[in-house]
Protein backbone atom coordinates (compact mmCIF):
# COMPACT_ATOMS: atom_id res chain seq x y z
CA UNK A 1 0.00 0.00 0.00
CA UNK A 2 1.10 3.31 -0.64
CA UNK A 3 2.17 6.10 2.07
CA UNK A 4 -0.47 8.02 3.28
CA UNK A 5 0.57 11.27 1.77
CA UNK A 6 0.83 9.50 -1.80
CA UNK A 7 -2.04 11.94 -4.45
CA UNK A 8 -3.89 10.55 -7.22
CA UNK A 9 -5.35 13.07 -9.17
CA UNK A 10 -8.47 11.89 -11.44
CA UNK A 11 -8.60 13.88 -14.54
CA UNK A 12 -12.62 13.90 -15.97
CA UNK A 13 -15.44 13.19 -13.72
CA UNK A 14 -17.82 11.16 -15.39
CA UNK A 15 -18.69 7.75 -15.10
CA UNK A 16 -15.42 6.30 -15.24
CA UNK A 17 -13.56 9.48 -13.04
CA UNK A 18 -15.83 9.45 -10.31
CA UNK A 19 -16.42 6.07 -10.13
CA UNK A 20 -12.80 5.63 -9.65
CA UNK A 21 -12.35 7.95 -6.69
CA UNK A 22 -15.52 5.97 -5.07
CA UNK A 23 -13.77 2.69 -5.19
CA UNK A 24 -9.97 3.79 -4.55
CA UNK A 25 -11.73 5.17 -1.02
CA UNK A 26 -14.00 1.34 -1.25
CA UNK A 27 -10.43 0.18 -1.48
CA UNK A 28 -8.69 1.72 1.34
CA UNK A 29 -6.75 4.16 -0.61
CA UNK A 30 -4.49 6.31 2.25
CA UNK A 31 -3.81 9.10 0.45
CA UNK A 32 -5.23 12.84 -1.24
CA UNK A 33 -7.75 12.30 -4.59
CA UNK A 34 -8.10 14.88 -6.60
CA UNK A 35 -10.70 15.00 -9.14
CA UNK A 36 -11.00 17.18 -11.70
CA UNK A 37 -14.15 18.31 -13.84
CA UNK A 38 -14.09 20.37 -17.10
CA UNK A 39 -17.68 21.05 -16.15
CA UNK A 40 -19.44 23.26 -13.78
CA UNK A 41 -21.90 20.81 -12.74
CA UNK A 42 -21.63 17.45 -9.97
CA UNK A 43 -20.46 14.22 -11.99
CA UNK A 44 -23.85 13.14 -13.34
CA UNK A 45 -25.58 9.93 -15.01
CA UNK A 46 -24.83 10.47 -19.18
CA UNK A 47 -27.15 7.69 -20.48
CA UNK A 48 -30.85 9.76 -19.25
CA UNK A 49 -28.96 12.91 -21.49
CA UNK A 50 -31.08 11.66 -24.32
CA UNK A 51 -33.75 9.85 -22.88
CA UNK A 52 -35.41 10.80 -19.45
CA UNK A 53 -34.16 14.47 -19.26
CA UNK A 54 -34.35 15.14 -22.70
CA UNK A 55 -38.46 14.81 -22.42
CA UNK A 56 -37.96 16.29 -18.71
CA UNK A 57 -38.30 13.05 -16.86
CA UNK A 58 -35.51 13.52 -14.54
CA UNK A 59 -33.90 16.37 -12.51
CA UNK A 60 -30.56 17.75 -11.69
CA UNK A 61 -30.71 15.77 -8.31
CA UNK A 62 -31.96 12.36 -10.30
CA UNK A 63 -29.10 12.85 -13.07
CA UNK A 64 -26.59 13.50 -10.10
CA UNK A 65 -24.30 9.99 -9.60
CA UNK A 66 -23.94 10.89 -6.24
CA UNK A 67 -24.98 14.11 -3.72
CA UNK A 68 -22.96 16.98 -3.55
CA UNK A 69 -21.86 15.71 0.42
CA UNK A 70 -20.47 12.79 -1.16
CA UNK A 71 -17.13 14.21 -2.13
CA UNK A 72 -16.21 15.76 1.46
CA UNK A 73 -17.60 12.72 2.84
CA UNK A 74 -15.16 10.42 1.38
CA UNK A 75 -12.27 13.07 1.63
CA UNK A 76 -12.20 13.33 -2.30
CA UNK A 77 -11.66 16.53 -3.67
CA UNK A 78 -13.64 17.44 -6.08
CA UNK A 79 -13.02 20.25 -8.42
CA UNK A 80 -15.51 21.43 -10.99
CA UNK A 81 -14.74 23.74 -14.24
CA UNK A 82 -11.07 23.03 -13.73
CA UNK A 83 -9.85 21.73 -16.96
CA UNK A 84 -6.31 20.72 -17.67
CA UNK A 85 -4.29 22.51 -20.17
CA UNK A 86 -1.30 19.70 -20.14
CA UNK A 87 0.81 17.29 -18.32
CA UNK A 88 4.25 16.94 -17.53
CA UNK A 89 5.38 13.21 -17.52
CA UNK A 90 8.68 13.77 -16.54
CA UNK A 91 7.68 16.43 -13.53
CA UNK A 92 4.73 14.14 -12.68
CA UNK A 93 2.64 16.94 -12.79
CA UNK A 94 -0.59 18.97 -14.76
CA UNK A 95 -1.03 22.47 -15.36
CA UNK A 96 -4.84 23.85 -15.23
CA UNK A 97 -6.19 25.89 -17.76
CA UNK A 98 -6.09 28.65 -14.94
CA UNK A 99 -2.47 28.62 -14.60
CA UNK A 100 -2.22 26.44 -11.22
CA UNK A 101 0.19 23.59 -11.43
CA UNK A 102 -1.05 20.34 -9.36
CA UNK A 103 2.29 17.40 -8.41
CA UNK A 104 0.45 13.64 -8.48
CA UNK A 105 2.08 10.78 -7.67
CA UNK A 106 -0.82 8.79 -9.40
CA UNK A 107 -2.40 9.91 -12.52
CA UNK A 108 -5.64 8.32 -13.89
CA UNK A 109 -7.25 9.90 -17.25
CA UNK A 110 -10.95 9.93 -17.09
CA UNK A 111 -11.56 12.19 -20.28
CA UNK A 112 -13.90 10.09 -22.05
CA UNK A 113 -14.62 11.02 -25.31
CA UNK A 114 -16.17 13.61 -27.82
CA UNK A 115 -18.64 14.01 -30.85
CA UNK A 116 -17.23 12.78 -34.24
CA UNK A 117 -17.87 16.01 -36.48
CA UNK A 118 -17.62 15.57 -40.12
CA UNK A 119 -16.34 18.19 -42.45
CA UNK A 120 -19.90 19.04 -44.33
CA UNK A 121 -20.63 22.38 -45.72
CA UNK A 122 -23.17 23.62 -42.71
CA UNK A 123 -22.11 21.72 -39.79
CA UNK A 124 -20.97 24.99 -37.99
CA UNK A 125 -25.05 26.70 -38.19
CA UNK A 126 -26.53 27.13 -35.00
CA UNK A 127 -29.43 24.26 -35.79
CA UNK A 128 -26.33 22.02 -36.00
CA UNK A 129 -26.23 20.19 -32.53
CA UNK A 130 -24.19 16.88 -31.05
CA UNK A 131 -24.86 15.40 -28.00
CA UNK A 132 -22.20 14.30 -25.38
CA UNK A 133 -22.83 16.60 -21.89
CA UNK A 134 -25.65 18.04 -20.05
CA UNK A 135 -25.09 21.34 -21.50
CA UNK A 136 -25.46 19.55 -25.35
CA UNK A 137 -28.41 18.34 -23.56
CA UNK A 138 -30.41 21.39 -22.48
CA UNK A 139 -29.91 23.30 -25.60
CA UNK A 140 -31.50 20.39 -27.46
CA UNK A 141 -34.19 20.14 -25.39
CA UNK A 142 -34.92 24.10 -25.55
CA UNK A 143 -34.86 23.05 -29.77
CA UNK A 144 -37.46 20.01 -29.30
CA UNK A 145 -41.18 20.35 -28.67
CA UNK A 146 -44.78 19.88 -30.41
CA UNK A 147 -44.19 21.24 -34.37
CA UNK A 148 -40.85 21.29 -34.69
CA UNK A 149 -38.57 19.13 -37.00
CA UNK A 150 -35.70 17.15 -35.96
CA UNK A 151 -33.19 15.96 -38.54
CA UNK A 152 -31.31 13.55 -37.21
CA UNK A 153 -27.77 12.58 -39.29
CA UNK A 154 -26.92 8.98 -38.49
CA UNK A 155 -28.69 5.88 -36.94
CA UNK A 156 -26.53 5.02 -34.09
CA UNK A 157 -27.73 4.66 -30.62
CA UNK A 158 -27.62 8.02 -29.95
CA UNK A 159 -29.49 9.29 -32.60
CA UNK A 160 -32.06 6.90 -32.54
CA UNK A 161 -32.41 7.74 -29.05
CA UNK A 162 -33.21 11.26 -29.47
CA UNK A 163 -35.58 10.78 -32.34
CA UNK A 164 -37.36 8.76 -30.03
CA UNK A 165 -37.70 11.34 -27.62
CA UNK A 166 -38.15 13.95 -30.29
CA UNK A 167 -41.50 11.54 -31.26
CA UNK A 168 -42.31 11.43 -27.31
CA UNK A 169 -42.02 15.18 -27.14
CA UNK A 170 -44.61 15.84 -30.20
CA UNK A 171 -41.74 16.48 -32.75
CA UNK A 172 -41.81 15.65 -36.31
CA UNK A 173 -38.31 13.14 -36.97
CA UNK A 174 -36.31 12.39 -39.72
CA UNK A 175 -32.92 9.53 -39.63
CA UNK A 176 -31.10 10.19 -42.01
CA UNK A 177 -28.18 7.12 -42.66
CA UNK A 178 -25.92 6.62 -45.04
CA UNK A 179 -25.48 2.79 -44.50
CA UNK A 180 -28.35 0.30 -45.50
CA UNK A 181 -29.76 -0.40 -42.01
CA UNK A 182 -29.99 0.89 -38.90
CA UNK A 183 -27.16 0.77 -36.03
CA UNK A 184 -25.03 -1.27 -38.79
CA UNK A 185 -21.91 -0.59 -36.74
CA UNK A 186 -22.85 -2.08 -33.61
CA UNK A 187 -26.43 -4.58 -33.95
CA UNK A 188 -26.89 -7.43 -35.96
CA UNK A 189 -29.09 -7.06 -39.23
CA UNK A 190 -31.88 -8.73 -36.88
CA UNK A 191 -31.31 -6.09 -34.34
CA UNK A 192 -30.79 -3.80 -36.88
CA UNK A 193 -34.45 -4.82 -38.58
CA UNK A 194 -36.59 -4.47 -35.25
CA UNK A 195 -35.03 -1.10 -34.29
CA UNK A 196 -35.69 0.35 -37.58
CA UNK A 197 -39.50 -0.90 -37.78
CA UNK A 198 -40.07 0.42 -34.05
CA UNK A 199 -39.00 3.53 -35.52
CA UNK A 200 -41.27 3.52 -38.64
CA UNK A 201 -43.90 2.79 -36.71
CA UNK A 202 -43.72 5.55 -34.21
CA UNK A 203 -43.84 7.87 -37.15
CA UNK A 204 -40.32 8.68 -37.72
CA UNK A 205 -38.97 9.32 -41.33
CA UNK A 206 -36.41 7.10 -41.66
CA UNK A 207 -34.15 7.35 -44.78
CA UNK A 208 -31.67 4.49 -45.47
CA UNK A 209 -28.33 4.88 -48.30
CA UNK A 210 -29.04 8.50 -48.28
CA UNK A 211 -25.79 10.67 -48.92
CA UNK A 212 -26.08 14.34 -47.69
CA UNK A 213 -24.83 17.23 -49.65
CA UNK A 214 -25.10 20.34 -47.23
CA UNK A 215 -26.63 21.62 -43.76
CA UNK A 216 -28.81 24.91 -44.82
CA UNK A 217 -29.77 26.74 -41.82
CA UNK A 218 -33.27 25.47 -42.17
CA UNK A 219 -33.21 22.27 -43.92
CA UNK A 220 -30.97 19.18 -44.87
CA UNK A 221 -30.09 18.98 -48.87
CA UNK A 222 -29.45 15.54 -50.22
CA UNK A 223 -27.25 14.17 -52.57
CA UNK A 224 -29.86 13.78 -55.00
CA UNK A 225 -30.97 17.04 -54.41
CA UNK A 226 -34.09 16.47 -51.85
CA UNK A 227 -34.53 19.43 -49.01
CA UNK A 228 -35.58 18.11 -46.08
CA UNK A 229 -36.99 21.12 -43.80
CA UNK A 230 -35.26 21.37 -40.36
CA UNK A 231 -35.50 23.31 -37.42
CA UNK A 232 -32.74 21.59 -35.65
CA UNK A 233 -30.39 18.65 -36.82
CA UNK A 234 -28.86 16.34 -34.16
CA UNK A 235 -25.21 15.19 -35.88
CA UNK A 236 -24.75 11.27 -34.49
CA UNK A 237 -22.28 10.29 -36.21
CA UNK A 238 -20.14 8.56 -33.48
CA UNK A 239 -17.43 9.57 -30.93
CA UNK A 240 -13.84 9.82 -30.63
CA UNK A 241 -11.49 9.35 -28.16
CA UNK A 242 -10.89 12.63 -26.12
CA UNK A 243 -6.87 11.59 -25.82
CA UNK A 244 -5.70 15.57 -26.56
CA UNK A 245 -3.60 15.73 -22.96
CA UNK A 246 -2.40 12.37 -23.68
CA UNK A 247 -1.44 12.73 -27.03
CA UNK A 248 0.39 15.98 -26.10
CA UNK A 249 2.19 13.90 -23.66
CA UNK A 250 2.87 10.98 -25.96
CA UNK A 251 0.73 8.64 -24.63
CA UNK A 252 -1.88 8.66 -27.52
CA UNK A 253 -1.89 5.43 -30.07
CA UNK A 254 -1.64 6.53 -33.27
CA UNK A 255 -5.18 5.68 -34.52
CA UNK A 256 -6.60 7.58 -31.60
CA UNK A 257 -7.17 6.66 -27.82
CA UNK A 258 -5.48 5.36 -25.06
CA UNK A 259 -4.22 2.33 -25.09
CA UNK A 260 -4.27 0.03 -21.89
CA UNK A 261 -3.78 -3.76 -20.31
CA UNK A 262 -6.37 -5.44 -18.36
CA UNK A 263 -5.68 -3.64 -15.27
CA UNK A 264 -6.02 0.05 -17.15
CA UNK A 265 -2.47 0.41 -17.06
CA UNK A 266 -0.94 2.58 -19.80
CA UNK A 267 2.94 2.62 -20.77
CA UNK A 268 3.91 5.12 -17.84
CA UNK A 269 3.63 3.40 -15.16
CA UNK A 270 2.60 6.42 -13.35
CA UNK A 271 -0.58 6.69 -15.30
CA UNK A 272 -3.72 4.47 -16.01
CA UNK A 273 -6.55 5.55 -18.46
CA UNK A 274 -10.07 4.50 -17.93
CA UNK A 275 -13.22 4.93 -19.68
CA UNK A 276 -14.47 6.11 -22.87
CA UNK A 277 -11.29 7.76 -23.99
CA UNK A 278 -9.07 4.01 -23.92
CA UNK A 279 -8.35 1.68 -26.12
CA UNK A 280 -8.77 -1.41 -24.48
CA UNK A 281 -8.27 -5.58 -23.97
CA UNK A 282 -11.96 -6.87 -26.04
CA UNK A 283 -13.49 -10.22 -25.51
CA UNK A 284 -11.46 -12.52 -28.10
CA UNK A 285 -8.52 -10.73 -27.27
CA UNK A 286 -8.42 -7.65 -29.80
CA UNK A 287 -8.02 -4.02 -28.85
CA UNK A 288 -10.42 -1.63 -29.74
CA UNK A 289 -12.98 0.99 -27.72
CA UNK A 290 -16.07 0.02 -25.64
CA UNK A 291 -17.79 3.16 -25.31
CA UNK A 292 -20.29 2.49 -22.26
CA UNK A 293 -21.24 2.67 -18.65
CA UNK A 294 -20.17 -0.52 -17.94
CA UNK A 295 -16.94 -0.16 -19.62
CA UNK A 296 -15.72 2.43 -17.86
CA UNK A 297 -17.08 1.20 -14.33
CA UNK A 298 -15.30 -1.99 -14.67
CA UNK A 299 -11.68 -0.22 -15.50
CA UNK A 300 -12.56 2.25 -12.69
CA UNK A 301 -12.32 -1.03 -10.23
CA UNK A 302 -9.84 -2.42 -12.50
CA UNK A 303 -7.24 1.07 -11.84
CA UNK A 304 -8.47 1.02 -7.78
CA UNK A 305 -7.88 -2.79 -7.28
CA UNK A 306 -4.17 -2.12 -8.83
CA UNK A 307 -3.22 1.09 -7.33
CA UNK A 308 -4.47 -0.21 -3.93
CA UNK A 309 -2.21 -3.57 -4.50
CA UNK A 310 -5.74 -5.65 -4.62
CA UNK A 311 -6.14 -8.07 -7.30
CA UNK A 312 -7.76 -7.32 -10.56
CA UNK A 313 -11.15 -8.38 -10.72
CA UNK A 314 -11.56 -10.80 -13.69
CA UNK A 315 -12.75 -9.48 -16.77
CA UNK A 316 -16.57 -8.89 -16.78
CA UNK A 317 -19.03 -9.49 -19.59
CA UNK A 318 -19.61 -6.18 -21.70
CA UNK A 319 -22.82 -5.38 -22.15
CA UNK A 320 -24.91 -2.26 -22.98
CA UNK A 321 -28.61 -0.99 -23.25
CA UNK A 322 -30.81 1.25 -25.01
CA UNK A 323 -34.51 2.51 -24.27
CA UNK A 324 -36.52 3.29 -27.25
CA UNK A 325 -40.61 4.14 -27.22
CA UNK A 326 -41.44 0.90 -25.37
CA UNK A 327 -38.30 -1.23 -26.42
CA UNK A 328 -35.83 -2.10 -23.74
CA UNK A 329 -32.54 -2.87 -25.69
CA UNK A 330 -30.02 -5.00 -23.74
CA UNK A 331 -26.89 -6.94 -25.50
CA UNK A 332 -24.40 -8.71 -24.25
CA UNK A 333 -20.98 -9.72 -25.42
CA UNK A 334 -19.87 -8.63 -29.05
CA UNK A 335 -21.94 -10.10 -32.15
CA UNK A 336 -19.67 -9.11 -34.79
CA UNK A 337 -17.76 -11.90 -36.35
CA UNK A 338 -20.00 -14.93 -34.55
CA UNK A 339 -20.38 -18.48 -36.64
CA UNK A 340 -24.23 -18.78 -36.50
CA UNK A 341 -27.17 -16.57 -35.20
CA UNK A 342 -29.87 -18.65 -33.16
CA UNK A 343 -33.60 -16.67 -32.68
CA UNK A 344 -35.50 -17.81 -29.39
CA UNK A 345 -39.08 -17.41 -30.33
CA UNK A 346 -40.12 -15.94 -33.14
CA UNK A 347 -38.52 -12.96 -34.69
CA UNK A 348 -41.52 -11.41 -36.55
CA UNK A 349 -44.47 -11.39 -33.41
CA UNK A 350 -43.12 -8.33 -33.20
CA UNK A 351 -42.80 -7.32 -29.47
CA UNK A 352 -39.83 -9.11 -28.17
CA UNK A 353 -36.37 -10.15 -29.89
CA UNK A 354 -33.80 -12.62 -28.71
CA UNK A 355 -31.04 -14.14 -30.64
CA UNK A 356 -27.81 -15.39 -29.08
CA UNK A 357 -24.57 -15.28 -31.40
CA UNK A 358 -22.88 -18.13 -31.28
CA UNK A 359 -18.68 -18.77 -31.74
CA UNK A 360 -17.49 -21.50 -33.89
CA UNK A 361 -16.99 -23.72 -31.43
CA UNK A 362 -21.13 -23.33 -30.54
CA UNK A 363 -20.66 -21.51 -27.34
CA UNK A 364 -22.48 -17.88 -26.85
CA UNK A 365 -20.97 -15.08 -27.76
CA UNK A 366 -23.17 -12.22 -27.99
CA UNK A 367 -27.12 -12.27 -27.13
CA UNK A 368 -29.05 -9.28 -28.28
CA UNK A 369 -32.41 -9.14 -27.08
CA UNK A 370 -35.36 -6.83 -26.95
CA UNK A 371 -38.24 -6.40 -23.82
CA UNK A 372 -36.72 -10.04 -23.14
CA UNK A 373 -34.71 -9.72 -19.77
CA UNK A 374 -34.76 -13.29 -18.96
CA UNK A 375 -32.81 -14.68 -22.62
CA UNK A 376 -30.80 -11.23 -21.91
CA UNK A 377 -29.48 -12.86 -18.19
CA UNK A 378 -29.32 -16.41 -19.07
CA UNK A 379 -27.18 -14.67 -22.46
CA UNK A 380 -24.69 -13.00 -20.18
CA UNK A 381 -24.55 -16.03 -18.20
CA UNK A 382 -23.60 -18.18 -21.04
CA UNK A 383 -21.33 -15.96 -22.83
CA UNK A 384 -19.63 -16.31 -18.98
CA UNK A 385 -19.49 -20.21 -18.70
CA UNK A 386 -17.96 -19.83 -22.65
CA UNK A 387 -19.00 -23.61 -22.92
CA UNK A 388 -21.05 -25.21 -25.82
CA UNK A 389 -24.83 -24.88 -26.18
CA UNK A 390 -27.02 -26.93 -28.58
CA UNK A 391 -28.63 -24.28 -31.04
CA UNK A 392 -31.76 -26.08 -30.99
CA UNK A 393 -32.14 -26.22 -27.51
CA UNK A 394 -31.55 -23.01 -27.26
CA UNK A 395 -34.21 -22.17 -29.67
CA UNK A 396 -36.52 -23.81 -28.11
CA UNK A 397 -38.95 -22.23 -25.70
CA UNK A 398 -40.01 -24.99 -24.24
CA UNK A 399 -36.34 -25.36 -23.07
CA UNK A 400 -36.05 -23.42 -19.94
CA UNK A 401 -33.39 -21.08 -19.89
CA UNK A 402 -32.50 -22.12 -16.26
CA UNK A 403 -31.85 -25.36 -17.76
CA UNK A 404 -29.13 -23.96 -19.89
CA UNK A 405 -27.48 -21.33 -18.16
CA UNK A 406 -27.17 -22.61 -14.49
CA UNK A 407 -24.81 -24.88 -13.36
CA UNK B 1 -34.24 9.44 8.99
CA UNK B 2 -34.67 5.78 8.12
CA UNK B 3 -31.49 3.68 8.61
CA UNK B 4 -30.89 0.35 6.58
CA UNK B 5 -28.19 -2.03 7.52
CA UNK B 6 -26.18 -3.16 4.10
CA UNK B 7 -23.91 -6.00 5.17
CA UNK B 8 -21.04 -6.76 2.92
CA UNK B 9 -20.26 -10.68 1.95
CA UNK B 10 -17.38 -10.36 4.27
CA UNK B 11 -19.46 -9.46 7.21
CA UNK B 12 -19.22 -5.79 7.39
CA UNK B 13 -22.17 -3.96 8.19
CA UNK B 14 -22.94 -0.24 7.24
CA UNK B 15 -25.83 0.93 8.79
CA UNK B 16 -26.60 4.18 6.79
CA UNK B 17 -29.81 6.42 6.64
CA UNK B 18 -31.47 6.63 3.68
CA UNK B 19 -33.88 9.45 2.94
CA UNK B 20 -37.96 8.23 2.23
CA UNK B 21 -38.31 8.38 -1.12
CA UNK B 22 -34.74 6.95 -2.55
CA UNK B 23 -33.71 3.93 -3.46
CA UNK B 24 -32.01 1.19 -1.01
CA UNK B 25 -29.29 0.91 -3.58
CA UNK B 26 -29.27 4.74 -3.68
CA UNK B 27 -28.22 4.50 0.11
CA UNK B 28 -25.12 2.17 -0.65
CA UNK B 29 -24.17 4.69 -3.65
CA UNK B 30 -24.60 7.98 -2.24
CA UNK B 31 -22.29 6.16 1.24
CA UNK B 32 -19.57 4.59 -1.04
CA UNK B 33 -21.54 1.26 0.58
CA UNK B 34 -18.84 -1.29 -0.87
CA UNK B 35 -20.64 -4.81 -2.47
CA UNK B 36 -23.61 -2.72 -4.75
CA UNK B 37 -22.20 -1.52 -7.98
CA UNK B 38 -25.52 -0.32 -9.88
CA UNK B 39 -24.24 -0.14 -13.01
CA UNK B 40 -27.10 1.14 -14.91
CA UNK B 41 -27.90 3.90 -12.28
CA UNK B 42 -31.27 2.36 -11.21
CA UNK B 43 -33.08 1.70 -14.30
CA UNK B 44 -33.11 -2.17 -13.68
CA UNK B 45 -31.57 -3.30 -16.57
CA UNK B 46 -28.30 -4.42 -15.07
CA UNK B 47 -28.92 -6.72 -11.84
CA UNK B 48 -25.66 -5.26 -10.50
CA UNK B 49 -27.01 -3.95 -6.77
CA UNK B 50 -28.93 -7.66 -6.33
CA UNK B 51 -29.01 -7.79 -2.35
CA UNK B 52 -30.47 -10.13 -0.04
CA UNK B 53 -33.50 -8.88 2.35
CA UNK B 54 -33.26 -9.95 5.77
CA UNK B 55 -36.20 -12.95 6.06
CA UNK B 56 -37.70 -10.54 9.06
CA UNK B 57 -37.90 -7.73 6.49
CA UNK B 58 -39.32 -10.18 3.56
CA UNK B 59 -42.98 -9.18 3.69
CA UNK B 60 -42.38 -5.45 4.33
CA UNK B 61 -40.25 -4.53 1.38
CA UNK B 62 -42.77 -6.84 -0.90
CA UNK B 63 -42.42 -8.62 -3.91
CA UNK B 64 -40.28 -7.69 -6.98
CA UNK B 65 -42.39 -6.73 -10.21
CA UNK B 66 -42.11 -9.28 -13.47
CA UNK B 67 -38.93 -6.98 -15.19
CA UNK B 68 -37.33 -7.35 -11.52
CA UNK B 69 -38.02 -10.62 -11.46
CA UNK B 70 -36.67 -11.57 -14.84
CA UNK B 71 -33.41 -9.67 -14.10
CA UNK B 72 -33.12 -11.57 -11.12
CA UNK B 73 -33.82 -15.10 -12.47
CA UNK B 74 -29.94 -15.85 -13.71
CA UNK B 75 -27.92 -13.62 -10.91
CA UNK B 76 -25.31 -16.14 -10.30
CA UNK B 77 -26.21 -16.63 -6.32
CA UNK B 78 -30.12 -16.16 -6.25
CA UNK B 79 -32.03 -16.20 -3.52
CA UNK B 80 -35.49 -16.80 -2.24
CA UNK B 81 -35.17 -13.41 -0.61
CA UNK B 82 -33.04 -11.84 -3.60
CA UNK B 83 -34.33 -8.46 -4.91
CA UNK B 84 -32.39 -5.12 -6.80
CA UNK B 85 -32.04 -2.76 -4.53
CA UNK B 86 -32.63 -0.20 -7.26
CA UNK B 87 -36.42 -1.63 -6.67
CA UNK B 88 -36.51 -1.16 -3.12
CA UNK B 89 -38.28 2.30 -2.34
CA UNK B 90 -37.02 3.61 1.36
CA UNK B 91 -39.81 4.20 3.84
CA UNK B 92 -40.45 5.40 7.22
CA UNK B 93 -41.82 1.69 7.29
CA UNK B 94 -38.45 0.35 6.27
CA UNK B 95 -36.50 1.79 9.20
CA UNK B 96 -34.26 -0.76 10.55
CA UNK B 97 -34.35 -2.71 7.44
CA UNK B 98 -31.07 -5.42 6.75
CA UNK B 99 -29.88 -6.25 3.33
CA UNK B 100 -27.05 -8.49 2.91
CA UNK B 101 -24.90 -8.08 -0.47
CA UNK B 102 -23.47 -11.20 -2.25
CA UNK B 103 -19.92 -12.04 -2.91
CA UNK B 104 -20.20 -10.73 -6.34
CA UNK B 105 -22.29 -8.43 -9.01
CA UNK B 106 -20.80 -9.94 -11.74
Amino acid sequence: MEPATARVVIIGAGHAGSNAAAFLRQYGWPGEIILLGEEPVLPYHRPPLSKAWLKGEATAESLALRPAEFYGKQNVALRLGAPVEAIDRGAKSLRLAAGEVLAYDHLILATGARARRIPLPGADLPLVHTLRNAADADRLKAGIGPGRRVVVIGAGWIGLEVAASARALGAAATVLEAQDRVLARVASPALSAFVDAAHRRHGVDLRLRVGIEAIEPDAVRLADGTRIPADLVLLGVGAVAEDTLARAAGLAAPGGGIRVDGSARTADPAIHAIGDCTVRPLPGGAMGRLESVPSATEQARQAAADLCGRPVPAPEVCWFWSDQYELRIQVAGLAQGAALGVFRGDPAAGDRLAVFHLDAAGAVQAVEAVNAAPEFMAGKRLIALGRPVPPARLADPATPLAALATA
Amino acid sequence: MPKVTYIEHNGTEHAVEVPVGLSVMRGAVDNNVPGIDADCGGECACATCHVFVDPAWEARTGTPSEQEASMLSFAATKQDNSRLSCQIEMTAALDGLVVRMPEAQH
